[in-house]
């Protein structure tokens, strides 16, 4: 029975490949103009390709662990009382030492912090950080969704790309952390959690596969006085479009169950059948059994439900995505303990009639209700840089300011599972610390000191670099 | 008199039950009397414990213990900021249709015929403290069509948000959108002309060659009329280069779309050649490198605070942007060109701060005076002078503090925003909806389930995501 389904899903992969065969053959047909086309536009792609591979950006060095000691310093610990006037001791990647009463170790580089602020590094846990450099007019930057609908087995951590110009823009503005995910399809793929820093990912890697993305299939009606894209069809054909959508889903993870079953099987008793070998489902085995972490995008009402009901029908381990609606159904959210990673706050509402701060208040409206969540920009990359920007915005509208930093670096942590290494400043805990001359979540603020692993990373990047390079210009 | 009394109240009844009871408006004060509050002037500096005093439409008194008719609306606004309406300097909120992208030489058409007053996002920006747009044609065409600025009179007549003697002006743009380089004929359909930079400029070379010669026949004509001559016959006229004719003689302002710096630099050429001038650069995202060019020319910038990246064009897009421009002596505005952004461009002013470390005041001015100054608007809006109109926001915070929120948006001395009203009125709007929703037309199809959800009247113009569409939106 396994083994069948095994062969049908090689069939299927077989097959998949003779097609793009075909197209491949189909293609070569195509007339000479259409290649002398072809070969404009890959001339036109070096040309840019030319322009991406700035080296101003780049570092073939990463920064040494050291002995640090920022003193005199405002510490904004987070998940404990605020030190107005005292010292935090990094060495060898971690904090050692936080307090009032701390004495500066033998080694250590003195950071007089005097009049500066220290907090831990931000976290997004909604990017795909260097998964794609330019969207438009540089196709071959754009590693964000793999071809096809089922790709568990597409994962961040081979693509993300430590020399993007946006790892470093981000950083030096206090983003440390990230979860950077593929996108699209009905299995995104597997999300990478890296710190924003290293020359290659496997420095960057916190966690290199630390949770599925499922795009949860979205209940469309479309239509609307313009059309659109989407031709008009009735609410029941949008749900039903939608659960045949959920029920590809459901197979391929009913397999991934399936074939780890045969597997352990086989690990046990030697005399059995080998079950073949299958990437995919390989992939899909540890979510499967609730080991990590599935993030389904889901925005809709409508959608969120089906995804955490469908989640408990499969005894995963969810986290929802997006949840532009999700102050609706904060009994369920709370009830299933789901935790949200809120990427709407900047969105326009979803109906016209809609309150105009309805997103804007989506954050504390979660938060009264004692849902777990975090705020994240939900970005592709370039602008992940205005992270604090959203958790204050949410603050104006109710969110209390120490909740609103919480919701960028404590609380991704602990939705991630990473509560005992990042989020605030206690010993033990990685260094990733930003020192401010103002309020972290303030525009207006400035970064003056940064750090990432225990490493003091210098605050350049390809924006502060063009900036020298014309801002003297005559 | 008692039957004159009765026929006002009639009156009054009748007018009260015709005109709609719309969106935070309060129509019956014509006299509002800030106290207390600190006064962002913009171009006199921060005034603390000040009175700010509008009356029929205007700014009548900045000062202390301001004195007001008894009837007079009083706010107080201890602990409280004041500052100028937000002016957005380049926005397609409003306009059912952004580009007619089928030439490359549309200035004929208008956006004035295609805008929509009930555009429900005019009021989210009011939220924001947004009180004037730049309402711009996309940027598919080399010259594009005409602007439209207005006051967001939301709930008003189309016609009353129409900024009384705005200087008219027209989209230009350069570069990657009208050479329509990420735009994909259809099979069968030729490419549209020009596909090149080099083609753009020849674009826009041929249009005020022709422009220049429609002006002289009709200055041939005009001057044979005025020396009466006889059989004179009207030149027939052209109503793509009129407004090309108003651009020769400084009657209309040149809004130019533009990234690159190259780009930049040709304008400019062209421009001194035929003797006009570029009012504002739009976007403009390499002027960092050419900001002594720009400033030459007299030219404004307009510009995002920090977007970068979203294509290949604007990949040297740097948020010190605007503190290098004007440094240089460059008028810089920061525009939304997004629904979305407009609602919090105070966040994206205090990013002039935070890169490049321009003074608050300058950070505020790019959202106020300058962009007022780049639509020909500067002595009606853009900062809290006595004379001018009474646009002016009250924020509960100092508006560059991301932890602030509007409280209330004045457009010519009237309420068009109260984050109170609108909170007080929510309820009702709820009972209404659920109301309608019951209602047995409303009902959903498929028993249970919540009812669609009707798709926006058309794509949010949220280009830097990629959202924006080549055909009836445009890229920035």
């Amino acid at each position: 029975m396994k083994n069948s389904e095994n062969r049908k899903q090689k069939t299927e992969s077989r097959r998949q490949k003779t097609e793009g065969r075909r197209q491949k053959a189909e293609g070569r047909k195509k007339s000479r103009l259409s290649l002398l086309i072809t070969w404009i536009l890959v001339l036109a792609g070096l040309g840019s390709a030319q322009q991406i591979g700035n080296p101003t950006t780049q570092s073939g060095v990463t920064p040494p662990r050291g002995i640090y000691a920022i003193t005199n310093a405002r510490i904004v610990t987070v998940s404990g009382p605020e030190i107005s006037n005292g010292t935090v001791v990094i060495r060898d990647g971690r904090i050692e030492a936080v307090g009032s009463n701390v004495s500066v170790p033998a080694g250590a580089r003195t950071i007089d912090a005097r009049g500066l602020s220290v907090y831990p590094g931000m976290i997004d846990a909604g990017t795909s950080l260097g998964l794609v450099e330019v969207g438009q007019g540089a196709s071959g930057t754009v590693d964000l969704q793999e071809v096809g609908d089922l790709n568990p087995n597409a994962k961040a951590i081979v693509a993300v790309n430590p020399h993007s110009a946006h790892i470093g823009v981000t950083r030096v503005d206090g983003v440390t952390s990230a979860l950077s995910l593929p996108v699209g399809g009905l299995i995104s793929g597997q999300g990478a959690f890296i710190n924003l820093l290293g020359t290659s990912p496997a420095e960057m890697a916190v966690v290199p596969y630390a949770a599925l993305v499922i795009n949860y299939p979205r209940t469309s009606a479309g239509g609307g006085p313009f059309g659109g894209a989407q031709a008009e069809t009735n609410l029941t054909e949008a749900l039903a479009a939608a659960n045949r959508q959920v029920e590809q889903i459901r197979k391929q993870l009913r397999e991934a169950e399936a074939y780890g079953r045969a597997q352990d099987a086989y690990g046990k008793d030697k005399t059995l059948p080998r079950p073949a070998q299958n990437v995919v489902l390989e992939a899909l085995v540890p979510y499967v059994r609730g080991e990590r972490p599935v993030i389904f995008r889901a925005d809709r009402e409508i959608d969120m439900r089906g995804a955490i009901k469908f989640a408990e029908e499969m005894k995963l381990k969810p986290i929802i995505l997006g949840g532009d609606d999700s102050a609706k159904i904060v009994g369920l959210l709370k009830e299933k303990n789901v935790p949200v990673i809120l990427t709407g706050i900047w969105h326009l509402p979803i109906r016209e009639d809609d309150f105009y701060d309805s997103l804007y208040e989506n954050a504390a409206k979660l938060q009264q209700a004692g849902v777990r969540f975090c705020i994240s920009t939900g970005d592709s990359g370039p602008n992940v840089r205005n992270l604090p920007f959203y958790a204050g915005m949410a603050a104006a509208f109710g969110l209390p300011k120490a909740e609103a930093l919480k919701a960028v670096t404590l609380y991704p942590a602990q939705i991630m599972n990473l509560g005992d290494r990042l989020g605030s400043i206690e010993v033990g805990k990685m260094a990733n610390l930003v020192v401010t001359d103002g309020d972290l979540l303030e525009t207006r603020t400035h970064v003056r000191h940064l750090f990432i692993d225990g490493r003091e990373v210098p605050l350049t990047s390809r924006h502060t670099e063009l900036n020298d390079a014309f801002k003297n210009r005559k | 008199m008692m039957k004159r009394l009765f026929t006002y109240l009639l009156a009054g009844i009748l007018i009260a039950g015709i005109l709609p009871a719309s969106f935070a408006q309060d129509r019956n004060a014509g006299e509002t009397l800030i106290r207390n509050a600190t006064v962002l002037t913009i171009t006199r500096g921060t005034l603390a414990n000040t009175d700010v005093h509008l009356r029929n439409g205007k700014i009548v008194g900045i000062g202390k213990s301001l004195k007001a008719a008894a009837d007079a609306r009083v706010i107080d606004g201890t602990g409280k900021y004041v500052m100028p309406g937000i002016v957005d300097c380049h926005s397609h909120s409003m306009l059912d249709t952004i580009n007619e992208g089928s030439m490359s030489v549309t200035s004929m058409a208008r956006t004035r015929d295609v805008l929509n007053p009930n555009d429900v996002d005019l009021y989210r920006e009011l939220a924001g403290g947004v009180t004037t747009l730049n309402l711009l044609h996309g940027s598919a065409n080399a010259i594009g069509g005409l602007n439209t600025v207005v006051k967001i009179k939301f709930g008003r007549p189309m016609e009353e948000f129409l900024f009384p003697g705005a200087m008219p002006g027209i989209k230009f743009a350069l570069g990657e959108n009208p050479k329509r380089s990420s735009f994909q004929p259809q099979p069968g359909q030729q490419r549209r002309y020009p596909a090149t930079r080099m083609g753009v400029e020849e674009v826009i070379r041929d249009a005020f060659t022709r422009a220049r010669d429609y002006q002289k026949t009709w200055a041939e004509y005009r001057a044979g009329v005025s020396r009466r001559e006889k059989n004179l016959v009207a030149p027939r006229r052209d109503l793509q280069l009129e407004p090309l004719v108003e651009v020769l003689e400084g009657k209309r302002f040149v809004h130019a779309h533009c990234y690159r710096a190259d780009e930049i630099l040709m304008l400019i050429n062209v421009a001194n050649e035929f003797g006009f001038k570029i009012k504002t650069f739009q976007h403009t995202l390499e002027g960092y490198k050419v900001a002594k060019e720009i400033a030459q020319h007299g030219a404004g910038a307009s510009i995002f605070a920090d977007n970068w990246s979203y294509k290949i064009e604007a990949y040297d897009a740097i948020p010190y942007n605007a503190a290098i421009m004007t440094r240089a002596g460059v008028n810089v505005s920061i525009n939304s060109d997004s629904d979305e952004r407009a609602r919090r461009l105070n966040i994206e002013a205090a990013k002039a701060v935070r890169y490049g470390d321009l003074s608050e005041e300058e950070a505020l001015k790019t959202i106020t005076w300058n962009p007022a100054w780049q639509l020909g608007i500067q002595d009606r809006v853009g900062s809290i002078e006595i004379g001018k109109d009474a646009d002016v926001v009250i924020w509960n915070g100092h508006p560059l503090s991301v932890y602030s929120r509007v409280d209330t948006t004045f457009i010519d001395g009237q309420i068009f925003f109260d984050r109170e009203q609108d909170l007080a009125r929510r309820a009702d709007f709820q009972k209404e909806r659920a109301a309608l929703e019951a209602a047995e037309p409303n009902r959903p199809p498929a028993g249970g389930a919540s009812p669609r959800t009707p798709r926006g009247r058309r794509p949010s113009h949220d280009d830097d995501l990629g959202k924006g569409d080549m055909g009836e939106g445009d890229q920035p």
